[in-house]
């Protein structure tokens, strides 16, 4: 009895409490949920707060199943249900009645059930199916409120498989009197087509109806869709654009109402989304640029004032001017306007100026160089954010000279850092650096060890496995490999010597790994004392077992002579009886092995690394699972870092650099775009963003010989010759260089200003100088074509098959590096300046010589002629294959040569026969022979004297290429006026543009004197091309599997009928392409480099010229190859 | 896309959550006791935007509550800093000088004023008055189609 009392008291003041209004929503004193606020507020203990809603929540649950309470107090149940709940207690009895209060209640009632359930369900839960009935019951209600509601709860919450049932009524709304019910239908069907795009499909052409409604909200609700359907697939809605620059002509004109400015701008919010359209739709794409280029301007002139929502349209507007097809005007106005963003003193703005600038660094490192006092400044900056920001846009512009300065300052940030993500991020990308740009091994070693000990466990586990690789492995100078272990070494050994108790598990573990492996470089100290050291680890608490047993491996390498036996003895007895079984595993064999030996020996050999494991590193027998996979629509492999390298590049602004064939040497700086063609996303849903960048930015070796410049600043270049290119290029530098210098900083002692600048202002400068090193050297630097110096240049090793491996191969690129490089690495902080001036015009004559110099080869270059490449096209006919080479006229000599050719080889067509060199005895001449699936050199020896000569050797090597010898015949002696005949079979190690033979011949003389000559001989790579026939089918496949790609627009063939058929038939006459099939305005073409390396090309033909996108799994190969191309195209 | 929407105090309570794309339970409170440590350490005057995870993270302090929001990634922050700042005025013109206690106290109608405003992650109004008349419409009930159709647009 007192119960219900007690009950119905209880309830009184919350019946009483309904009646507040709620337009006079101030609290009222009385109501329970102000009880229960104020109860908690008062209490100090957590406990006791858990113990009060705990009650709470009991005495909601039992009014709840009552039958007796009324919808309106189940409404102010509710109410008080969702605040517990808020406050992290879960009351999963009351989903139900949450449900329930939003079928039956009156529409206050209602919208209160509505909000419960949208809060308290998840899109997968269960009861939301026993919503569906209501929903479609209010979709249909003659109460507007009821309608709204109901659209605010399907795109709040709705089950994915419902959607069809209330698709047909949300889709009605689209045509009610109402603008707020259309506006809602039109994001509910958004939300749609986010959860479940296949759904909506069918409808678009009602999205276009509501883009050309009349109620400008919602129009600006559709493009919420829009936005997301021109992500998807940008070609779709290029006719949508002249409508899209119109409306936004129209907001920034400030045609709309009133009602739609937010302080003062005109819909912002509707400014931003178009913009964003914009750039998605100009990107990559010039015809549509151009319709928007005006439009831009007017929107970066309008936004002029001084308030968040401006900074907001500008950084939108300069996103976008820098996706889209470039103008310089633009370009130049968006550069200043992110100048005007770092420089604020706005914090926010100085950070997305930081961002913005970021990007366009990549573009434009000498927009880095007027910032730089901004840019150190900001890297004091007590927000960590920002200096986070910072650092990243310093890693962009790292290199050799700088690397030093960028990565203290990195290691410094690591160390006061906590947030996880970051420091795994940052630390992956110092280790980056540290193998890309080490100036020695002193430094890289303690690097590495600040990386292992602040990057901890939570770092990605490639970072330490490619460390070692690159220990184990080595690089070119075996000298500075073992220098390098050895220092590894001597630095662990004093590290365990301190105190290693708090080094992370993963430093430990390579600790163990380098001692095992490498301590024995350290004559003078005995592996006893190491096995101890390493003992010691294996007593510590917080080893892991992982840890311990790398430990017991390393104990294994090194138990050598009685000491070390006795330990090794005992710490196996210790851990043979381990529960791990791993561990027992691993002190049996230390057990066996430190007692044998011999066995020992033959087990563990010393310092042969991996070399001699035989391990199929590209797994080629999962080739055809992968395969399997990928078409079946699997996304293709990234690895781990590279991904988050990605995900951290799209997370900021996603401003493509519109060079995509520029050289860039920084470092992981070119970002490849990815969107599969059209012609090819019918393969599977996966378009190619999935694919890896880093391939590109890992190999800092460009070489501009194979890519011309298309995009520069001033737009799209129109080819021009090369020396004239390079001219304009390279010409301002020195001229920029001493200028860019003062500007960025004026007091800068090459400036004569006659206040002293105060000390801490030099200290800046001198950082400033030593972190902009080589910047403004930079587009120079990478346009001669000069590798950075590379300190770890990794070995290549075997064939460039898989992915991983060609990474490396691209790296091995060897070039010495140029006197500019020198010069630069110098260092010389305060002379930086004057420096540039210096080697600047040095760098221009190299670099006009280097111009000259190709082009005087490629003269000189043997070429087939176009009759002999379909000849062999057609191989099959080969018997009556003449090889006739033209311009024999002038060289009656070459007739005689042919005659000299293998008989295996005469068949074929073999180029024009060319001198290579000729000294008093011997006249030296080659060709080469194009065969179906090899390419021959047959090199000449004329002995041109008088007398026999003997001894004669001849050498040959090439760097791009593997040579082999096929002719047996002993050819030491060479009779007067006789012909010695050398036969090599060559095949591509590394594709380049050109590739070049040297050799060397050394003979005696018949009186005993030794002579020798050198030559070499060039050959295009077109030679190594040969057709690769496969279907389209199999095109699609490999298309996704390849993860080198270049893109650019070669000129089109224009005077026939056709002129993607007639421009592919040049192509597949002059390099031996397969045109796969022709469809509309694309075409598929594929060929191989010999032996078997795939390259595939797509063409489509668009806004008169053809754009070309190739992809092999090859690196380098799609530049050179499309050098080719264009080269071929030229001449037609 | 706006993915969450987050309102608490300066002592650590949850004011009003409101998330746009599915979380589970689990991510909800991860994501709670995250922007509750990283924003309420962050010193007046430093930079509003910050990064979690690969979501941006855009927070602002209004008198004792924070609003906190986490964006995907090719959203514009000023912008989202002014979204909240119009919701924030919303409030205002509902409330009247709009105070925390006013959000502790009804925070159910802070979550309606919300829904008029933002819907799915978007803006779905960004006129003021419109907003301001779709909840006073929604608060007096008792409109019909008809009765709609028969008055003047706004």
């Amino acid at each position: 009895m007192s119960d219900v009392v007690e009950k119905t008291l209880t309830a009184l003041p919350s019946l009483l409490s309904l009646d507040s209004q709620p337009g006079s929503a101030k609290l009222s004193s009385t109501s329970k949920l102000g009880n229960l606020i104020r109860g908690i507020t008062e209490l100090t203990s957590k406990h006791e707060e858990e113990k009060l809603i705990q009650r709470e929540l009991l005495s909601i649950k039992e009014q709840v199943s009552s039958p007796n309470t009324t919808m309106r107090q189940m409404k102010e149940l509710m109410v008080r249900t969702i605040y517990c709940e808020m406050l992290g207690y879960e009351a999963s009895f009351s989903y139900i009645h949450a449900i329930k209060l939003a079928q039956q209640g009156t529409v206050l009632e209602k919208r209160v059930g509505y909000l419960a359930v949208s809060l308290f369900l998840n899109e997968s839960h269960e009861l939301l199916l026993l919503l569906v009935n209501t929903v479609l019951k209010d979709l249909q209600s003659t109460n507007l409120i009821e309608v709204c509601m109901a659209l605010t709860v399907v795109s709040q919450v709705f089950p994915k498989d419902m959607i069809p049932a209330i698709l047909p009524l949300v889709e009605e709304k689209l045509n009610h009197p109402k603008e707020i019910i259309r506006r809602k239908a039109v994001l509910a069907l958004y939300k749609f087509y986010l959860i479940a795009p296949n759904q909506v499909q069918y409808i678009h052409n009602k999205f276009r109806k509501a883009l050309c409604d009349k109620d400008p909200g919602v129009m600006t609700a559709s493009l919420h869709i829009y936005l997301q359907m021109i992500q998807e697939n940008p070609d779709g809605y290029k006719d949508l654009t002249s409508s899209f620059v119109t409306i936004l002509k129209q907001v920034v004109g400030g045609k709309l109402p009133m009602d739609f400015n937010y302080h003062s701008v005109p819909a912002p919010w509707l400014q931003i989304q178009l913009l964003r359209i914009l750039s998605l739709l100009g990107k990559n794409d010039q015809g549509t640029s151009e319709i928007m280029h005006e439009v831009l301007d007017e929107s970066l002139r309008r936004a002029e004032m001084n308030h968040n929502i401006t900074y907001a349209i500008l950084y939108e507007c300069v996103k976008c001017i820098y996706t889209i097809h470039p103008k310089s005007e633009l370009l130049e106005k968006a550069a200043k306007c992110i100048g005007n963003f770092v420089l604020s003193p706005k914090i926010n703005l100085k950070y997305l100026g930081l961002k913005a600038l970021t990007y366009v660094v990549q573009q434009d490192p000498k927009l880095a160089l007027q910032h730089q006092m901004t840019i150190i400044e900001c890297l004091d900056h007590s927000d960590l954010i920002i200096k986070r920001e910072t650092l990243e846009l310093l890693f962009r512009i790292t290199n050799a000279q700088n690397v030093t300065v960028i990565v203290e300052k990195m290691l410094e940030f690591l160390r006061m850092n906590k947030d996880d993500h970051t420091t795994t991020d940052l630390v992956g990308k110092v280790a980056e650096l540290a193998e890309k740009y080490a100036p020695d091994n002193e430094w890289f070693i303690e690097t590495m060890n600040t990386v292992f000990s602040v990057g901890g466990d939570t770092m990605q586990p490639d970072i330490p496995n490619s460390f070692l690789k690159l220990l184990s492995e080595g690089f070119d100078s075996v000298e500075e490999v073992r220098k390098l272990r050895l220092f590894a070494v001597n630095s662990y050994i004093s590290l365990l010597r301190g105190d290693p108790g708090k080094l992370p598990q993963r430093f430990l573990q390579v600790i163990s790994w380098v001692l095992g492996e490498y301590s024995h470089l350290r004559e003078d100290v005995d592996p006893a004392v190491v096995t101890r050291l390493l003992a010691k680890l294996l007593d510590m608490k917080n080893s892991s077992s992982e840890t311990k047993s790398w430990v017991l491996m390393a104990m294994t390498k090194l138990c050598e002579g009685g000491a070390g036996v006795s330990v090794a003895k005992e710490v196996s007895e210790t851990y043979s009886s381990s529960l791990d079984t791993v561990l027992r595993q691993r002190a049996q064999e230390l057990q066996y092995l430190s007692q044998d030996s011999e066995l020992r020996a033959k087990v563990l050999p010393r310092g042969v690394g991996l070399e001699h494991v035989e391990v199929d590193s590209s797994l080629s027998f999962l080739d055809g699972f992968v395969s399997e996979a990928l078409a079946a629509g699997a996304a293709p492999y990234k690895p781990p870092h590279q991904r988050q390298e990605e995900l951290a590049r799209s997370k900021a602004l996603s401003l493509e650099p519109y060079g995509l064939s520029l050289p860039m040497s920084m470092s992981s700086c070119s970002i490849t775009d990815r969107q599969s063609p059209t012609l090819l996303s019918m393969s599977s849903g996966l378009s190619g963003d999935s694919t890896d960048l880093s391939h590109k930015g890992g190999s800092t070796t460009l070489k501009l010989d194979g890519v011309k410049r298309v995009w520069g600043k001033e737009g799209y270049l129109v080819q021009r010759e090369p020396v004239e290119e390079a001219a304009r290029v390279e010409v301002p530098s020195p001229l920029r260089s001493p200028g860019q210098q003062g500007e960025g900083d004026t007091s800068h002692s090459q400036t004569p200003t006659p206040t002293p600048t105060s000390e801490c202002d030099q200290e800046k400068q001198q950082l400033a100088s030593s972190l902009f090193l080589g910047l403004s050297s930079q587009s120079s630097v990478c346009l001669m074509g000069k590798p950075e110096p590379q300190r770890f240049r990794r070995k290549a090793k075997g064939e460039a098959t898989s992915s991983s491996t060609s990474e490396q191969t691209s790296n091995s690129l060897v070039s010495p590096p140029s006197t500019v490089d020198n010069l630069l690495c110098n260092n010389l902080l305060d002379s930086n300046a004057s420096q540039l001036v210096v080697s600047s015009p040095e760098r221009t004559s190299q670099l006009s010589q280097d111009l000259t110099s190709s082009n005087g080869t490629w003269d000189r270059e043997s070429e087939f002629t176009n009759s002999d490449i379909k000849e062999s096209d057609t191989a099959p006919i080969r018997d009556n294959c003449v090889a006739v080479p033209h311009q024999d006229k002038d060289r009656p000599k070459d007739l005689s040569l042919t005659s000299h050719l293998p008989a295996e080889l005469s068949g074929f067509s073999h180029s024009e026969i060319s001198p290579l060199c000729t000294d008093r005895s011997l006249d030296l001449s080659a060709c080469h022979v194009q065969k179906e699936d090899s390419l021959a050199l047959v090199v000449f020896i004329a002995n041109s004297s008088d007398s026999d000569i003997q001894q004669m050797l001849l050498q040959v090597d090439s760097e791009e290429l593997e040579i082999s010898r096929v002719s047996e015949g002993e050819m030491e002696k060479v009779c007067s006026h006789s012909v010695a005949v050398c036969h090599y079979s060559l095949s591509v190690k590394r594709p380049s543009v050109h590739v070049e033979v040297t050799g060397m011949v050394s003979y005696q003389l018949l009186d005993g004197t030794p002579h020798s000559v050198n030559f070499s001989y060039k050959l295009p790579l077109a030679s190594f091309i040969r057709p690769l026939k496969v279907s389209t089918e199999e095109y699609g496949t490999m298309w996704l599997a390849f993860s080198h790609d270049t893109k650019q627009n070669l000129t089109l063939i224009s005077d026939g009928p056709e002129p993607l058929t007639s421009t592919l038939n040049v192509l597949k006459e002059k390099l031996q392409l397969h045109v796969v099939e022709i469809i509309g305005v694309e075409g598929i073409v594929a060929c191989r480099l010999l032996q078997d390396q795939p390259c595939l090309m797509h063409c489509r033909v668009h806004a008169g010229a053809l754009s070309v996108w190739l992809r092999s799994p090859v690196p380098d190969l799609p530049d050179c190859l499309i050098y080719h191309c264009q080269r071929a195209l030229q001449e037609h | 896309m706006i993915r969450f929407l987050l309102l608490f105090s300066r002592q650590g309570k949850l004011r009003l959550q409101k998330w746009f794309t599915p979380f589970t339970d689990r991510e909800k409170k991860k994501v709670i006791r995250d922007m509750m440590a990283m924003v309420l350490a962050r010193t007046p005057r430093s930079c509003n935007f910050l990064q979690w995870r690969d979501l941006k993270i855009v927070y602002k302090r209004y008198a004792s509550l924070y609003f906190c929001t986490g964006l995907d990634d090719q959203d514009n922050e000023l912008l989202v800093l002014e979204v909240l700042h119009r919701y924030v005025e919303l409030l205002d013109k509902y409330f009247g000088n709009v105070c925390e206690l006013d959000i502790i106290f009804n925070f159910e109608k802070a979550y309606f004023i919300l829904d008029e405003f933002l819907m799915g992650g978007e803006v779905l109004e960004t006129s003021k008055a419109s907003v301001a008349v779709a909840l006073e419409e929604a608060d007096t009930l008792q409109e019909t189609m008809e009765e709609y159709l028969n008055k003047p647009a706004y």
